[in-house]
């Protein structure tokens, strides 16, 4: 019997202790968002060069800025760029904004009967989510999607229910379109919703308007297509219905990439263009500009500049737009200053 | 040592001064290994306690009952969760009492033993299964039984009340209640059932000697002689629902609001601990967050209190009250 | 028979029958949840399960390999803390305290036992995670061994109140000091009763995913050592769950099953040993 059980404790230290590889494990955790490709970067990186792990945790953005903060994690990523009282908050360094992919935030539904692509504009969205808007026949839905023959049955609304950078996307759209959101609810990582369900990151909310018959949420247009789900095109800006994709997503980016400020904080909302699409976004890898490890240093710039070059080419392959070129130029500049 | 007078056979308790060389060290090392039972549950309440500091300074005891949860304002108010903890937890007791005091009366008073022993059994393994098992079922079989027929069926013969509004979700409060009430079968029934089986023999054969029916022996001479023990059970499998976390926030819809339909979504203290708190941004909502861990640690210790006293006060012999 | 009469035996009938159907139900709870694991489960577990890592969404044949190792450590981490300190802690209040010192000690892990498995995750975070400033296999090791103190404790307290007094004063008649002979009279004649409740203290452990959301957190990898995050069962069967991707809900469905099984089996081993020694006990 003791023998026995000494000999599972060996196994047990055995197989934890650190035998073969001298790999180094970077932390990392963030939004959901980017997840799919930065699963996909992390792979492909770790292939290539086998003594690098990144270890990236999709826990929402709040949780990437809530770990970076509290330092239990090499590095963050954020759909939403730190506020001011955020970055000035961590004493230890100072955080460095880049920008990896841009993506869009897609209504996606799951409606009876209900097969085709229906057209939102920013009033019936904000109207869905106020909980003014409470059944799928409701006239203004009708009036957009003439010839649709939706339920008469309530709308299930589906939010996130952790701190995400997704949330803030989508709220920042509608205080941008609607007084009444702006006034009533706002924009961030965690808001006060009016209504609806909440569920756990990008995934989580697919999987909820999936599984429930008449509801509606908002995801990155990854999960909607990998799902099979279907969503809607918005009214932009111009006063086009546009759809998420590459073109319109990267359209959307134009304006930015002319004037993008030096910390690359940017949001890109509601942007002008008749292409645009107007719930696009950059989402951001969160790096301190100190990092005393310098096996880690190298090893997360090293990345940064695979990421920058290499690694834009399997955006699109994931339906993400990849940077537009003055914006990468100008992060690899941005480089320099991590010591 | 001291010695006994050999009929009442009471064990020595050694007094530490009374002791000599090892046995001293023994002690020494028995104690401290005990003492950090102690020292980990003071810093326990310490840490919940100076965490949840900066949000009791701002709120006071309003907190308690703001119902606002508004992380980008930083106002917080824990009433929705509290009352979303209270009114599955009770929901849940509602569903399970009944049934569990049924089936434990019928385990000790009407099966016979090989039969009782072996269903004992079988409930009494339900309370290993893991929480996030529950929750898995739950999500794939319960929900999706709640929203296309319970629900509806609900609605349409109770719709009128306030109790039964709104659309038919799948998950919520009611959903989440039946789940909790699944998982405090085990504990209502194999407590009410020992407490059951304490009650002395006389009690029953008294009043099967005076001509009543086997139920109303049962009922009305052997269980108010346990009554204390059932509602002993009933405290804490209570306290065991009101902290359950996972298996509760895979179903109950996450929404922190205060409605008055059951088929509403709802949440729990310990639902929005598990979802919120590795990402509170604000030094604000983490204290938030642990004041409302605070107040869940204190009514599971009053909760779990009484409950234990009341299996105490059964154990006593004799005790009809 | 009086109409009385009837009524009453009607009542009597009516109630006796709804009690078997009470019992019933509720024993049949624990067939229905197994059943639907099975079912849903065991179509789902092939090798990939048991020796790949998870892949990104979307990608099918991933696996839960690095979880299942991830919750051996972590579990063994809980166990190798929190039993040795219910145990001494156990062997002091039954052998060695006064009575006061026994009944504070005996409440407090009673309190313990009863704090809300997430208000240990957050003991455990501010005590390890935040000054160690990484997510780790320890500090989920903590935590769940805050968990199996209580269980251990009242295990070895009730097991070794049981060993008769005609044990122990013969070993002290022959000589040995006190600590000798609770170690080596004493300790041994109840040893199956305490193993049987540490069994059943780490089974319950190993099921819990709240205390880990954010001590261990959750590992794509091979966590290396015990200082990093590590992935386990429970978490990785609530990430899957709540998803939108079939494959992720197939794995999820093996993983409780798994999970489930694992438990099952140690609760069932360790309730037919203490049934034995009990029996043997009373014959």
């Amino acid at each position: 019997m003791r023998t026995t059980v000494l000999i599972a404790i060996a196994a047990v230290f055995a197989v934890a202790v650190p035998v073969t590889c001298a790999a180094s494990s970077i932390n990392a955790a963030g939004a959901t968002f980017p997840g799919p490709i930065y699963q996909k970067w992390f792979e492909e990186y770790h292939s290539a060069h086998p003594d690098v792990q990144v270890n990236y945790q999709a826990i929402g953005s709040g949780g990437g800025i809530a770990q970076l903060t509290a330092g239990t994690v090499d590095f963050g990523a954020s759909d939403m760029p730190m506020k001011d009282e955020q970055i000035a908050k961590i004493t230890k360094f100072h955080v460095l904004h880049f920008p990896t992919v841009l993506g869009g935030v897609v209504p996606t539904y799951n409606i009876e009967g209900v097969k085709g692509e229906l057209k939102f504009t920013p009033e019936t969205l904000a109207g869905i989510y106020l909980g003014k808007i409470t059944k799928w026949s409701d006239a203004a839905l009708k009036k957009d999607n003439p010839g649709v023959k939706f339920p008469d049955a309530d709308i299930t609304v589906v939010h996130r229910s952790d701190g995400s950078g997704t949330t803030f996307v989508w709220s920042d759209y509608l205080s941008k379109v609607s007084p009444e959101w702006k006034g009533k609810v706002g924009s961030g990582t965690s808001i006060n919703w009016p209504v609806g369900l909440g569920a756990k990151n990008n995934e989580g909310v697919a999987g909820q308007v999936k599984q429930t018959p008449n509801s509606i949420g908002y995801v990155e247009l990854i999960y909607a297509v990998k799902n099979n789900m279907a969503y809607g095109s918005v009214k932009n800006h111009a006063g086009a219905f546009v759809k998420a994709s590459l073109d319109t997503v990267t359209a959307a980016a134009a304006g930015a990439a002319k004037e993008m400020p030096a910390d690359f904080r940017v949001s890109i909302t509601d942007a002008p263009g008749k292409n645009a699409y107007p719930i696009s976004t950059f989402t951001w890898m969160l790096i301190p500009d100190k990092i005393p490890d310098a096996t880690k240093r190298t090893e997360i710039v090293d990345f940064l500049k695979w990421m920058l070059t290499t690694g834009q080419k399997d955006a699109a392959g994931l339906d993400y737009a990849p940077l537009p070129a003055p914006v990468v130029a100008k992060e690899q500049k941005q480089l320099a200053l991590i010591k | 040592m001291a010695t006994m007078a050999p009929s009442v056979p009471v064990r020595a308790r050694t007094s530490f001064r009374n002791v000599r060389g090892g046995d001293q060290i023994a002690y020494l090392i028995t104690f401290l290994f005990a003492a950090s039972i102690l020292l980990v549950t003071v810093l326990l309440i310490f840490e919940l306690w100076v965490k949840s500091k900066l949000a009791i300074h701002q709120f006071g005891f309003s907190f308690l009952w703001t119902s606002t949860w508004d992380p980008v304002e930083g106002q917080f108010g824990a009433l929705p969760f509290i009352y979303g903890t209270i009114v599955t937890s009770i929901l849940g007791l509602l569903i399970s009492v009944p049934l569990g005091v049924g089936a434990a009366i019928y385990l000790s008073e009407l099966a016979p033993p090989r039969v009782s022993n072996a269903l004992t059994f079988l409930v009494e393994l339900l309370a290993a299964v893991p929480s996030v098992v529950f929750g898995l079922l739950a999500i794939f079989a319960l929900v999706p039984a709640m929203r296309l027929y319970v629900q509806p069926a609900l609605i349409r013969a109770f719709g009128w009340s306030p109790f039964f509004k709104g659309p038919a979700y799948g998950v919520g409060v009611l959903t989440a209640s039946m789940v909790l009430a699944i998982m405090m079968f085990p504990y209502i029934i194999s407590i009410s059932r020992e407490a059951l089986m304490q009650v002395p023999r006389e009690q029953r054969e008294a009043a099967l000697a005076l001509g009543a029916t086997r139920w109303e022996a049962t009922w009305d001479a052997v269980v108010p002689f346990a009554r204390l023990g059932i509602v002993g059970s009933v405290f804490l499998s209570l306290a065991r629902a009101l902290g359950e976390t996972m298996a509760v926030t895979m179903v109950i819809g996450n929404d922190p609001r205060i409605a008055s339909s059951i088929l509403a979504p709802g949440y729990t203290i310990a639902a929005v601990i598990a979802n919120e708190f590795s990402e509170a941004t604000s030094d604000i909502h983490q204290s938030a967050l642990v004041a409302l861990g605070l107040v869940l640690f204190m009514i599971t210790i009053i909760l779990n209190g009484l409950g234990q006293l009341l299996l105490v006060l059964t154990a006593k012999p004799g005790t009809a009250k | 028979m009086t109409l009385r009469r009837l009524w009453r035996k009607a009542v009597n009938d009516v109630m006796l029958t709804m009690t078997g159907i009470c019992a019933v139900l509720t024993a049949s709870a624990l067939f229905f949840i197994l059943g639907y694991l099975i079912w849903n489960g065991s179509t789902s577990l092939d090798w990939n399960f048991f020796t790949k890592l998870p892949l990104s969404p979307g990608e099918s044949g991933g696996g839960m390999a690095n979880a299942i190792v991830g919750s051996a450590k972590i579990v063994f981490l809980g166990a190798l803390i929190g039993v040795p300190v219910g145990f001494v802690a156990g062997v002091f209040l039954s052998e060695f305290s006064g009575k006061t010192l026994a009944n504070t000690i005996r409440f407090t892990a009673d309190l313990l036992n009863g704090v809300p498995s997430i208000v240990i995750g957050i003991l455990a975070w501010a005590l390890i995670v935040v000054p160690t400033r990484h997510f780790s296999a320890w500090a989920g090791g903590f935590a769940l061994s805050l968990m199996v103190i209580p269980v251990t404790l009242r295990a070895t307290e009730q097991f070794l109140g049981q060993v008769p007094l005609s044990l122990r004063e013969g070993a002290l008649a022959l000589g040995a000091s006190k600590w000798k002979s609770v170690a080596t009279v004493v300790v041994p004649a109840a040893r199956t009763g305490i193993m049987t409740g540490i069994i059943l203290g780490v089974a319950r452990i190993s099921g819990e995913t709240a205390p880990l959301l954010f001590t261990a957190l959750n590992n794509q990898y091979w966590s290396k050592g015990f200082n990093e995050p590590t992935a386990s069962l429970p978490v990785m069967i609530y990430n899957r769950a709540i998803s939108a991707f079939d494959d992720f809900h197939r794995q999820a469905w093996a993983a409780g099953l798994v999970l489930l099984a694992l438990v099952l089996v140690a609760n069932i081993a360790a309730r037919m040993v203490l049934a034995k020694g009990a029996a043997a006990h009373r014959g």
